[in-house]
């Protein structure tokens, strides 16, 4: 029972991310390569983005920071990180991030750090809600994943 | 021969079954086990695409480095299927590996990106990506890729050995592919029967073709140097084929062989001084000279091979592989030393002449009878590995006989696959002679290949000789390889496909492709299709003759190779190529068609089904490797390089 409530829960709090536009269908194909072979698999792959893409941040970071913006390399860097938020189907991120590339295309500096900004918070958001999620989920026990909404 | 068309048919599906022929099945698990390697530099994209292959049951292996690939490949000739690459990586461009690996493996390559934007996707296609996935890549989207390999290698084959059949062939070969060739940059398909329409008269169609094959000149890499001398002593403007014919005084090699060599080769040179068209292009202006670059040409230390590449004899991947041989003197695998760019350059000048000169040398091929020259034979070819070849051929000589006696059809089949332009005529002439033509022509590991075919064919038994010719180019370029690494294995080779007994097995064996499967199977610890796949494609040399080889030559003389494709599969091809040839002349291509198809030439000639089994089987496990060395596939390298 325990089992079965602490599950019930799980799966509410993994609707509410497609729900609440956190995560898209992208999400889903990971849960669906998890098995028993990887049997932690979304939360490693989701691991390692956010290790990976800090380092992509930082870079931005930096970049935004200079005197005289460097349109194409700041695209070249989000272009980068979105390739890599949408593999994990981080929505909201990618997002934001379609919004930077677009303020470089216009060469908008301030409406790049605008966005940035934004970019960061989101970043931040999911992972605190990702980390959660992982953590009530092994603690709910192994189960089979929510079913892939939709 | 209804093995032709059934083995048409079981070749465009490899995944069908790995059951070319006649169900038997190679593995009937294609495309499990699809060797993949994945390149990309984002670590989070690399775990979740290995993810997914894994779980569509691939074999992967994973870079986050465009160098670091092309070790691996270069290290491992055989040792991948199909690349799947990303656009934006920090070390190489992805096109630009992509490039590099259409000219030195041949390997089917997948772009992917986030990027979606239509220019990026176009860029794919044109250098010749088989298929541009964009970001998040879903499983379903992997699933498919397989279809790459197989495209990919039907097409070298059919390319191979006729264009007209080509078109047909596609059609059949991937039943199930969805849309592929219109999904994926599949220029090859297009091109392919481009080439074959525009320049095919032999309207080969790969089923009932087999009796097309026409003989051609296999343009080795002795005799593109020997063309490219007299032509640079001449002087590009003053080089007529009569004048280049006498400087190069190559007994059996005619004045059309020449012509069409140097049209070619013209083509080749103007690609290079920055011609653009491509393929169409080529096949329209044959005859652009270009002189310009011409000189700088012949300065290059590869520029024979590229020429010979230009002059769609020698099949993108032969090339790169000679051009690595050449200049990188690399016995053991062609040269991944060579200098890529070069080498890249060369190909992609040559692609469209490649397939230009496919379409040409098809023309030419029906009207004489040629020597089949090795064409496109890596300069590095030593020549007295030639020369061992060269005994084995002679050892076939008996059974040249036969094949030769076709005239050009065995030359065909030998031709094919090199793509030779010109056939010698090795029907013609007493084998004898022609083998000894052949030697020098540096034909030798064509020579035997085509004898084995030829004997093969005598017997009747492998009608075609479809995959032959498929191979015999593949098998040019690998013999090219293999003369450096290892003549003797061709020799011996040749020399057990020239065994009649081994021949006269196949022939009483009737089902030609059965055994082959069997022995496929045993030789090369059989993959269900993707040994083969992987052998022909990949090695274009070793590996893949082996495999070829031991698939007609399993069927042929079991006793040769039993399990072991010791002969090269270039010999192999040939047998099934000489073999259909013989018989009935069938001229099918041999190279990558006979083999497999089996089919195509089946039914020409006296052992239908045996040749048709046999080329079946061999064209469906030569599909991978055979295309690969094809020139005609062409189309792939004409992506690369517009």
């Amino acid at each position: 029972m325990q089992g079965n409530q602490l599950h019930r829960q799980l799966a509410h709090m993994r609707q509410s991310l497609f729900d609440q536009g956190f995560l898209d269908e992208q999400f889903v194909q990971l849960e669906e390569l998890q098995d028993d072979a990887n049997p932690n698999f979304v939360e490693e792959v989701v691991t390692l983005f956010y290790k990976d893409s800090t380092r992509l941040l930082h870079n931005i970071e930096l970049s935004l920071e200079k005197n005289t913006l460097d349109f194409t390399k700041l695209d070249g860097y989000m272009h980068q990180f979105k390739g890599s938020s949408s593999s994990i189907g981080a929505k909201k991120v990618i997002y934001e991030c379609k919004q930077f590339r677009e303020c470089c295309r216009a060469g908008n500096g301030e409406g790049c750090k605008r966005t940035f900004q934004q970019l960061k918070k989101e970043y931040a958001t999911l992972k605190k809600k990702l980390e959660t999620y992982f953590q009530f989920a092994r603690q709910a026990g192994p189960t089979e994943t929510a079913c892939p909404p939709k | 021969m209804n093995l032709g068309g059934h083995a048409a048919k079981s070749l465009s599906m490899p995944s069908t079954s790995v059951s070319w022929k006649s169900g038997d099945g190679v593995s009937d698990q294609f495309p499990v086990g699809l060797r993949v390697l994945l390149v990309d530099d984002d670590p989070t994209c690399l775990m979740i695409l290995e993810k997914m292959l894994r779980n569509c049951l691939y074999e992967v292996t994973k870079c986050n480095r465009a160098e670091i690939a092309l070790s691996l490949l270069r290290e491992n000739r055989n040792g991948f299927d199909i690349v799947i690459s990303d656009v934006h990586m920090p070390d190489m461009d992805g096109f630009k590996l992509l490039e590099h690996i259409g000219l030195e493996m041949d390997l089917p390559v997948i772009m992917m990106s986030a990027d979606d934007s239509k220019n990026v996707v176009m860029k794919g296609v044109t250098h010749g990506a088989c298929d541009y996935l964009i970001k998040p890549v879903r499983i379903e989207a992997l699933k498919n890729i397989w279809q790459h390999v197989v495209r990919k290698k039907k097409h070298e084959w059919k390319d191979f050995e006729q264009s007209g059949s080509m078109e047909d062939g596609e059609s059949q070969a991937k039943p199930s592919e969805d849309v592929e060739y219109s999904s994926s940059a599949n220029e090859g398909n297009w091109r392919n029967s481009k080439r074959r329409k525009d320049g095919e008269d032999e309207v080969e169609e790969r089923d009932d073709t087999s009796a097309l094959k026409k003989p051609r000149v296999v343009w080795s890499v002795e005799l593109h140097q020997q063309f490219v001398a007299a032509v640079n002593q001449l002087g590009i403007d003053k080089a007529v084929p009569k004048k280049i014919l006498e400087l190069m005084n190559v007994p059996g090699l005619t004045r059309e062989n020449v012509a069409s060599h140097l049209q070619k080769y013209r083509l080749y040179l103007r690609r290079l001084s920055g011609v653009s068209q491509h393929q169409n292009g080529l096949n329209n202006s044959f005859m652009g000279p270009p002189e310009a670059t011409f000189g700088s040409i012949s300065s290059l230390n590869g520029l024979d091979l590229q020429a010979l590449a230009a002059t769609g004899q020698l099949p993108a991947q032969s090339l790169a592989t000679l051009q690595a041989a050449s200049l990188g003197r690399s016995t053991s695998k062609s040269g991944m030393s060579m200098p890529l760019v070069d080498q890249r350059n060369l190909f992609s000048f040559e692609t469209p002449k490649l397939r230009f000169g496919e379409g040409h040398q098809q023309q030419l091929s029906n009207n004489s009878k040629q020597m089949n020259l090795f064409h496109g034979i890596p300069t590095t070819l030593e020549p007295k590995q030639l020369a061992n070849l060269h005994q084995s051929a002679q050892s076939f000589r008996g059974m040249n006989m036969q094949v030769n006696a076709h005239g050009s059809q065995s030359s065909s089949l030998l031709a094919h696959m090199a793509q030779p332009e010109s056939r010698t005529q090795m029907g013609n002439e007493t084998n004898g002679s022609q083998i000894s033509r052949l030697s020098s022509t540096m034909a030798q590991p064509i020579l035997t290949s085509g004898i084995s075919t030829g004997v093969l064919a005598r017997n009747g038994t492998v009608d075609r000789v479809r995959g032959a010719v498929y191979n015999p180019v593949s098998q040019v370029t690998s013999m090219v390889d293999f003369s450096v690494n290892q003549n003797t294995d061709l020799s011996g080779n040749s020399f057990c496909l020239g065994n009649n007994p081994g021949v006269s097995s196949l022939s009483s064996k009737g089902v030609l492709q059965e055994e082959v499967n069997s022995k496929m199977k045993g030789s090369s610890g059989f993959l269900p299709s993707y040994d083969i796949f992987n052998e022909l494609h990949q090695q274009k040399s070793q590996d893949w003759e082996l495999q070829n080889v031991g698939l007609t030559f399993d069927a042929s003389q079991h006793a040769n190779t039993q399990g072991s494709l010791d002969v090269p599969p270039s010999v192999l091809v040939h047998q099934g190529f000489s073999s259909g040839q013989k018989s009935g002349q069938n001229r099918n291509t041999y190279l990558g068609n006979t083999m497999f198809s089996a089919g195509e030439e089946s039914g020409h000639r006296n052992a239908p089904n045996i040749g048709q089994q046999l080329n079946a089987l061999l064209a469906d496990n030569s599909l991978r490797g055979v295309k690969t060395e094809l020139l005609p596939d062409v189309s792939c390298e004409n992506a690369l390089f517009p």
